[in-house]
């Protein structure tokens, strides 16, 4: 299952099937669902677009959306690619936005911004991470489920943050102090004044050079490489003398830094502060926008565009539906997207030509390069025919 | 302590336990088959949903919607993951955040609110106790189902080695999606009887007790009885946690909270460490058919 998460070759047209499937099958629940609101789907569309691209503002807005879901995005991506489903983006999106916070509201004033910001940066990676090893220590050590194990910890932080809250949030408000001057991120409105209002924000440019850095990281070193090995093949990585344990504990890390640096779009460039219940699903879309990207990073960064496009629009229509239809949307395009993949998957070899140079750079288990489609899944026997067995009922007599 | 509120302690944790073990039972044959089910969470808050838009039309009527809601986004995950072979962890999740959308936006529609519907009065009566005989009937049918009935080897089987099964023509796919089926009907009832107990639907009503009951059905080794009995035990934990606060003991909201979630991470986390070292999880857990 694991490697199933990895990309898939073909002709272009078959791996862009799941896509249109995925938004053909999003657009008709909209349609069907502003239908049942006694709502225009077409005037919904209208304003959707209107509120998104339709002003600088709008996309600036946009914008400012996209920058925490490419983190959260990013983070999941980099789990699924060693094999593992990092559901607590939240969590840890939670964790390191209070980390920042703290860390900009404690330091002292005078500190230059050279150094607070990446120190509160720091912070916030620190703070996720920590969540993030905790859970690859649970699964090295105690051979506990990772989702499992995220999901619980969802719950853990969002607990124990109304109990660290009453000690932390100023009097008679769900907010921590602001942080300093200094660790506070540019508007870009300073340099595009067209943008003033939107609170797009500097975090914007570090959410690209994060994902570029991690698509750095997956493909040219030897830790990314590591990785995708072990997310593709857990047994050839063994049999490498891969530190399976170690790999998955480090990607995790790794994982859970990049969702807490998610914080830093609202503490550091928004609001100056930690507010409780600003993440708001971000985290968990984080797994919609991974998902669409087929855990690519660089493509993370067009499908948090279009989640972004999804959540600002959800503001734009809510006064003709409810906002949560995008809640809705999301997942419909994640199951779309998560079973047409599979399927076409499973037709690529038919459609498969001799292999290109171009590609074969690509990872692959450190053995000689084979046509098997996929490692880790069972041998597949070639379907042209659907299971004769598939119509015998299993409660008939045998 | 006096034996009236020992007997209200005991009474309390039976209440709290029916949709933990309901949905333990629901994971435990759903994975028995093969197929991985983070959808539990998904299937207890729709069929929490179904109950409490059926419920202006009278009791049964709210029973029969809870359970065919439940049902319903249950085939709906085994048509995605058993016959279209999605990745059955990545639409798990998802089925959960469609239920959690898909209930806030029914709510506006019927209620006019996104967060809870009305009281529903219409529910007052012994429903929550036949719940609870169905809680334990089902038990007791599941063990039989498992290990006393054709039908009970042929799921294990399709969950332990789908290709002897499928030799031996049991179809893989038709025993799978039965046992999605029937996990999305004993999961409904736990649903069900959320909407029964507390005569309203909240979003997000579900609190995590699918995803709790998960690790009860792993911490009982995936099976039924063992299963039951740790899903019990986090609802002890609960009703303790409820017990001690109303007994003047001065636990903060927050800590009382997060006792379940940090409860089953310890005991995870202490059956990975003490546990046998192979594991008693279903062989072909999460690999789709062949």
């Amino acid at each position: 299952m694991a490697g199933s998460h990895e990309q898939t070759r073909g002709p272009l047209w078959l791996r862009a099937l799941p896509f249109v499937w995925a938004a053909l099958l999003a657009m008709a629940m909209a349609s069907l669902l502003a239908r049942l609101y006694g709502q225009s789907p077409l005037g919904m569309y209208r304003l959707l677009l209107a509120g998104t691209w339709g002003s600088i503002y709008g996309i600036g807005q946009v914008l400012f959306k996209t920058t925490p879901l490419v983190c959260t995005g990013l983070a999941v991506a980099v789990a699924l690619r060693a094999g593992l489903f990092n559901v607590g983006a939240e969590g840890q999106l939670i964790v390191g936005a209070l980390a920042a916070a703290l860390c900009g509201a404690y330091l002292p004033v005078a500190t230059p911004s050279v150094l607070a910001v990446p120190l509160c940066l720091v912070a916030a990676f620190c703070a996720g991470g920590l969540v993030g090893s905790f859970v690859g220590l649970c699964k090295w050590l105690c051979r506990a489920h990772e989702v499992i194990v995220t999901i619980l910890l969802n719950f853990i932080v969002r607990a124990v943050m109304v109990g660290v809250g009453g000690y932390l949030f100023l009097r008679e408000s769900v907010h921590t102090a602001p942080v300093i001057d200094a660790a506070k991120l540019p508007r870009l409105s300073t340099i595009l004044p067209q943008l003033h209002g939107s609170a797009v924000n500097a975090a914007l440019g570090l959410a690209l050079l994060l994902a570029v850095m991690v698509e750095l990281l997956l493909r040219r070193t030897r830790l990314g490489f590591a990785l995708r090995v072990v997310g593709q093949n857990p047994d050839a990585a063994a049999a490498a003398g891969l530190r399976i344990g170690w790999i998955q504990t480090l990607a995790l890390t790794l994982s859970g830094g990049l969702a807490g640096l998610g914080g830093a779009n609202f503490v550091l460039g928004y609001k100056y502060y930690y507010e409780d219940g600003f993440s708001a699903g971000v985290g968990y879309l984080g797994i919609a926008v991974a998902v669409l990207a087929h855990n690519r990073p660089l493509w993370v960064l067009l499908s948090a565009l279009f989640f972004g496009t999804l959540a600002q629009g959800g503001l734009a229509v809510n006064a003709m539906v409810p906002r949560e239809l995008i809640d809705v949307l999301s997942a419909v395009v994640i199951l779309a997207v998560a079973t047409a993949s599979a399927e076409v998957r499973r037709l690529l070899p038919r459609f498969q030509q001799p292999q290109r140079d171009d590609d074969s750079r690509d990872a692959r288990p450190s053995k000689p390069p084979s046509r098997e489609p996929e490692p880790t899944q069972l041998p597949e026997p070639p379907l042209d025919e659907p299971e004769a067995t598939d119509s015998v009922s299993p409660w008939a007599a045998r | 302590m006096d034996s009236l509120a020992l007997f209200g302690l005991l009474w309390a944790i039976l209440r709290i336990s029916v949709p933990y073990v309901m949905a333990a039972l629901g994971g435990t044959v759903c994975e028995r088959a093969g197929v991985i089910n983070i959808a539990l969470e998904g299937i207890l808050l729709v069929s929490a949903l179904g109950t409490a838009l059926g419920a202006p039309y009278g009791a049964a009527t709210a029973l029969v919607c809870g359970l065919t809601a439940g049902v319903v986004t249950s085939l709906l995950y085994g048509l995605l993951v058993v016959v279209f072979r999605g990745d059955q962890i990545v639409c798990g999740v998802a089925i959960f955040m469609l239920a959690d959308g898909l209930s806030r936006v029914l709510l506006k529609v019927v209620f006019g609110s996104t967060s809870n519907s009305p009281r529903l009065d219409a529910l007052v009566g012994s429903g929550p106790l036949w719940l609870l005989g169905a809680m334990f009937a089902s038990v007791i049918l599941l063990h039989g189902l498992f290990h006393h009935s054709v039908l009970g080897l042929r799921l294990r089987a399709v969950g332990d080695k789908p290709a002897a099964a499928q030799a031996l023509s049991v179809s893989v796919l038709s025993v799978r999606m039965w046992a999605v089926a029937l996990s999305g009907l004993l999961t409904a009832i736990g649903g069900v009887y959320l909407v029964f107990e507390q005569r309203q639907f909240v979003a997000l009503m579900s609190g995590g007790r699918g995803f709790l009951a998960l690790a009860a059905m792993i911490f009982g080794g995936w099976r039924p009885v063992w299963g039951a009995a740790a899903a019990l035990l986090f609802a002890t934990a609960e009703a303790t946690g409820i017990f001690l606060q109303a007994r003047g003991l001065l636990i903060p909201n927050w800590i009382l909270q997060s006792v379940p979630y940090v409860l089953t991470l310890l005991t995870l986390m202490l059956r990975g460490l003490l546990g046998k070292n192979h594991s008693t999880a279903p062989l072909s857990l999460g690999v789709p058919r062949l």
